[in-house]
């Protein structure tokens, strides 16, 4: 055992331990995360992925604010019952604009990574007011007050500048979008008004709480719920067999 | 307190060896000494060391069973060739093969016909039923009962807002209602008469009572009897001249006490002052052919179906 004999000049110098065990972390944490830049099928070529809207970042925001998080996970794992339950697994790409991520291991609401479209506006206005009102057996807290905190002018330059900061760490954000963030923060509540979609396919406009004349916390928690998991178009997409 | 100093006992002398003393022959101490205190260096115990040795040997092993090593391009593949994509995949395949025979004569039986097979109805309701709890339950109930009054139909009444059969049942669960996504969704909408100034606030509490009236409810027969006659103008085209509503249009019956939005004379007012304008999803794309067709068939037997 003359190897192990060495070691013990390891185990009894305190720093020259902490050096080479941080040396051995370093190399492992290496290994696993460093691959994943480089790989080129760490995120999958899918169709349909855009930059979120800007009032579907306010929604995101409020999401975060809110520690929705705490309760969801935005993250449909390969399993049969997942897939059966809320549809096609999560992809990579589908959370390749989200800083940070939304995945998780605990759910103690269900998965909402595919959330978009599953109800209605109506649906979300009743059940963010009082869940129970709708599924009996949830213990979701209310979150009624959304309805009342409207959105200002400042609440849409706010999301201008995180959409610039999201413009620097690579979101595809182009200067047509940047100089229309603040309008079409507003515009995507307005089902007549400049079409978002133009510049974000797939956007849904319409008034998503149902109040006239204002925008409010509740329309752009909404306008995020319905588009979740709608984006990729899954008839492209073929699943990678290395993965 | 008791004094019980009388009681003290001596601690017995040793009889035997100190275990301390034959240990320090035998392992040893690490030589170092503070204030008296020494450690021994005692090896690792065996079960431990070997375990140690053969998850070593172990993860090689796996490195060359499941993908784990980074290349250029891609990770090595294993030459197990695990995928948990392609597990997933395989098992919903093998799923599917099971219920082949279900889900094929589901779709080529005509949808009236699925009821008069009892193996394949009792099929298609248990299918249906489980894609119901997952798909429908968060609006219409997990029984299917819906949420009094807040506009989310009671699927278990003869009460049918478009149509009560199995071709009607299961158009309505393919395209959904007013949404945006299907171009086929069931579509209507019912003017905001108080919002858009079609009528003023004493035509509408007419209206309202007049509406009480046809399902025998409660109401002031004078404000009935004054707008009988808005009502023939505005509301009978769709609901019907007795308020016996109409599928073709999704116009719900007047005439009765089943109420989507609640039957006070609050809440119908809200209904003409501001209109209503019920979505429902669609699941063409959401659900394959077999499936909507099962919950059909459960939807139908619920209860109320035509």
């Amino acid at each position: 055992m003359g190897i192990l004999d060495h070691h013990k000049k390891i185990e009894t110098h305190a720093t020259l331990l902490l050096v080479l065990s941080f040396l051995v972390v370093t190399i492992g944490g290496i290994v696993q995360i460093v691959p994943l830049f480089y790989l080129e099928n760490t995120i999958e070529k899918v169709e349909g992925m855009r930059p979120y809207s800007p009032l579907e970042i306010k929604g995101r925001e409020i999401y975060l604010r809110e520690g929705c998080y705490t309760c969801h996970s935005q993250m449909i794992r390969p399993m049969r019952d997942e897939v059966e339950r809320y549809g096609h697994y999560s992809l990579a790409a589908e959370s390749m604009y989200d800083h940070p991520f939304q995945w998780g291991s605990k759910r103690t609401g269900p998965d909402l990574a595919r959330l978009g479209g599953r109800y209605s506006d109506d649906w979300h206005v009743q059940h963010m007011i009082d869940p129970r009102a709708v599924v009996p057996e949830s213990i979701m807290p209310s979150y009624s007050y959304m309805l009342d905190r409207v959105l200002t002018q400042r609440d849409a330059e706010h999301v201008r500048d995180i959409m610039s900061v999201y413009r620097m760490l690579g979101h595809p954000y182009t200067d047509e979008m940047m100089e229309n963030a603040v309008s079409d923060f507003f515009a995507q509540t307005d089902e007549f008004g400049d079409p978002v979609a133009d510049r974000y396919p797939g956007a849904q406009q319409r008034n998503f709480d149902g109040q006239e004349g204002v925008v409010t916390e509740m329309d752009a928690i909404i306008a995020y719920m319905q588009m979740l998991g709608t984006l990729v178009d899954f008839e492209t997409f073929v699943p990678d067999a290395s993965r | 307190m008791a004094d019980n100093s009388e009681n003290k006992v001596e601690p017995p002398s040793r009889q035997y060896p100190d275990p301390a003393v034959k240990l320090k022959k035998e392992v040893g101490t690490t030589g170092h000494s503070w204030d008296g205190i020494e450690e021994y260096d005692n090896p690792m115990p065996r079960w431990w060391v070997w375990i140690f040795i053969i998850t070593i040997i172990w993860s090689v092993g796996y490195w060359v069973a499941y993908p784990a090593w980074p290349g250029i391009q891609s990770a090595t593949s294993g030459v197990l060739g695990y995928s948990s994509r392609a597990d997933v995949a395989n098992e919903l395949a093998e799923f599917e093969a099971r219920n082949e025979s279900f889900f094929v004569a589901l779709v080529d039986t005509d949808l009236e016909d699925i009821r008069a097979d009892d193996e394949l109805q009792r099929f298609a309701v248990n299918a249906g039923g489980s894609v119901f709890r997952a798909q429908c339950s968060q609006c219409h109930g997990t029984g299917g009962a819906g949420v009094q009054a807040s506009g989310f139909p009671n699927l278990l009444d003869d009460d049918w807002l478009w149509g009560g059969t199995m071709e009607d049942i299961h158009e309505t669960i393919r395209y959904g209602i007013r949404n945006e996504d299907y171009p086929e969704a069931r579509w209507s909408e019912m003017p905001a008469f108080g919002q858009d100034g079609l009528l003023d606030d004493e035509e509408i509490d007419q209206v309202v009572n007049y509406v009480l009236s046809l399902s025998g409810s409660d109401h002031d027969s004078a404000l009935a009897d004054a707008g009988a006659e808005n009502f023939e103008i505005n509301c009978a085209s769709c609901h019907g001249d007795g308020g016996e509503g109409d599928y073709f249009i999704g116009a719900p019956a007047l005439n009765n006490q089943v109420w989507l939005y609640g039957g006070s004379p609050e809440a119908i007012r809200h209904s003409i002052y501001y209109s209503r304008f019920g979505v429902m999803p669609g699941f063409a794309n959401r659900l394959r052919d077999a499936e909507i067709r099962a919950v059909a068939a459960y939807v139908h037997q619920l209860g109320g179906g035509q």
